[in-house]
């Protein structure tokens, strides 16, 4: 039954990593950047459902702070991408990457100016209630986490595989050029898939303070979750959740059967394993064009 | 089938990569229903011309009409939209897409959905191996099966004009015979309207009604294909008639009388 316990656990984070990691790879195909400051939107997403929720602050109902919070989240995305991003479109690539691990800073400097540093709970109807399975004790939280997940990853699918413009943005994200020639408005594409970074960013930020405390500096866990994007082969959406499920699952585990202090590393063991063995993840793809 | 209604005109536009002057004045026009030519050799400015025309890169000087309407400048997506269809060089399909998302894709700018099937099945009828491989990513296609699929994508936008820059590129000599005579039919049976950029003058004449060649970024000359197909210089320099001989090479009176 432990071992059932470690699974759900580890399941729980590993979809929060998931979430973000996804969020990298969906930036990084649309737009051949690497938002380094995903981890730190998560962050903020998780204050502002905190901000929105809780009894100290807005004391709004769960079920209307959670779609307010998506919609600031997809608003905020969207002003990042106009205001900072595009004005570094043609950059190199580090020029983006130091421009977004500073935005990351000063997300987490305007979080704690605004919050504080210590550290805060959510207040959502989940906290401390449990489910008792055969001796197993089940933490809601844990699994309004998995369930929202899923039913993310369903949404995403279909938007994605079926809707014309879920399949423009994999179209753009595959061929710029040839987005372009068919007349799909690229620009609007790539602000889109920044509303949608910043809103998956925002729910991986409510999930995640569902089932624990946050503080300013948890956006650095955004680092799991770019090694979670590795493993997964940059540039595969399912990738970048099963690599986020993989880490997820292997810290609880570690962190129970290893000597202590191990389980912080394995994660990233793991990592150095899969970039020896398959230097293009576990999920990657690869298209070779013709001549 | 030609009419005398211009669809597109192009007047002495000027384009630059950076400081070198790739366009030096390119003036001409299309009519509707032909099928008009632009040859040349590498690097004479005829796919720079294509991406002015629609929408990719924009002329520092000089006019685009489409019907009589002023485009320089203009988006790209708003060019689709308004009638031109780019087909680019080197295919450019969307490889993880299937060969239906890609025709879809094509279709982007459109929300006739009905219209939109009855399209994808009318140009698969042109391109029957595009049916047989409707499920698989584009990718898993051969390259003769891939610059099919770029042609029928763009047609799938129901442009006015289809721009093609180079569709003979790396296709044996069967597969270019079979492609442009589809071109031929579709331009024929649908109407279509075509402007056609192509190093294979011999092929791209044969389709064609109207030819101009280029080089070093100007039109250098132009006129009916089949008076292009006889002239001298085309005949000596595009379509590699016999005159290297010792004697030819002499002879350099003789060489390109443009310029």
């Amino acid at each position: 039954m432990e071992l059932f316990q470690l699974l759900l656990s580890g399941l729980a984070s590993g979809c929060v990593y998931g979430l973000i990691a996804l969020g990298f790879v969906l930036i990084y195909k649309a737009t051949e950047a690497i938002n380094f400051a995903q981890g730190d939107m998560m962050m903020f997403g998780a204050f502002i459902t905190i901000w929105l929720t809780n009894s100290g602050y807005n004391n709004l109902p769960f079920l209307f702070s959670v779609p307010l919070m998506i919609l600031i989240m997809g608003a905020f995305g969207f002003l990042i991408e106009r205001i900072f991003l595009r004005q570094v479109i043609g950059q190199s690539q580090i020029a983006i990457a130091i421009l977004t691990i500073a935005l990351g800073f000063v997300l987490r400097f305007i979080a704690g100016a605004i919050w504080g540093h210590e550290p805060h709970f959510l207040e959502s109807p989940m906290v401390g209630k449990n489910i008792y399975l055969n001796g197993a004790v089940l933490g809601l939280a844990e699994i309004f986490v998995i369930i929202v997940t899923v039913l993310l990853t369903v949404l995403l699918y279909f938007f994605f595989a079926k809707t014309k413009l879920g399949i423009a943005m994999v179209a753009a994200s595959q061929n710029q050029l040839a987005a372009f020639y068919v007349g799909i408005p690229v620009k609007r594409v790539q602000s889109l898939t920044w509303v949608i970074a910043g809103i998956l960013a925002g729910i991986a930020g409510m999930l995640f303070s569902a089932k624990g405390s946050v503080d300013p500096i948890t956006g650095l866990l955004g680092i799991k979750a770019f090694a979670a994007a590795v493993i997964g082969g940059f540039g595969s959406l399912p990738g970048a959740l099963i690599g986020g499920l993989i880490i997820g699952l292997i810290e609880p585990f570690s962190g129970r059967y290893l000597p202590s202090g191990f389980s912080h590393l394995v994660p990233y063991i793991v990592l150095v394993l899969v970039l020896i063995l398959r230097p293009h993840g576990l999920f990657s793809q690869i298209s070779h064009k013709k001549v | 089938m030609i009419s005398k209604e211009v669809i597109l005109r192009v007047e002495n536009i000027e384009s630059y990569y950076g400081p070198i002057m790739a366009l030096k004045g390119v003036s001409l026009q299309v009519q509707k229903g032909s099928i008009v030519s632009v040859l040349g050799a590498n690097g004479a400015g005829k796919t720079t011309l294509m991406k002015n025309i629609s929408g990719v890169m924009d002329p520092e000087k000089g006019r685009i009409f489409l019907e009589n309407e002023s485009v320089e400048g203009t988006e790209a997506d708003i060019l689709v939209r308004k009638g031109v269809a780019h087909v680019p060089e080197g295919r450019e399909v969307f490889p993880m897409l299937t060969v239906e998302q890609n025709l879809l894709m094509g279709a982007y700018t459109r929300s006739d959905k009905k219209e939109i099937r009855y399209d994808m099945e009318l140009f698969c009828s042109y391109f029957p191996i595009l049916k047989t491989r409707f499920e698989q990513m584009a990718l898993t296609l051969s390259g003769g099966e891939q610059q099919m699929l770029a042609i029928a994508r763009g047609l799938m936008s129901k442009p006015k004009i289809l721009l093609l820059d180079e569709p003979s590129l790396g296709l044996s000599p069967k597969l270019v015979k079979e492609i442009f005579g589809i071109l031929n039919r579709l331009n024929k049976d649908q109407g279509v309207t075509i402007l056609l950029v192509e190093q294979n003058a011999k092929a791209a004449l044969d389709i064609a009604d109207f030819g101009y060649v280029m080089e070093l970024g100007r039109i250098v000359l132009d006129g009916k294909s089949s008076e292009l197909s006889e002239a001298k210089d085309i005949q000596e320099f595009y379509l590699g008639a016999n005159q290297e001989s010792q004697l030819g090479q002499k002879r350099w009176k003789n060489r390109k009388t443009w310029r």
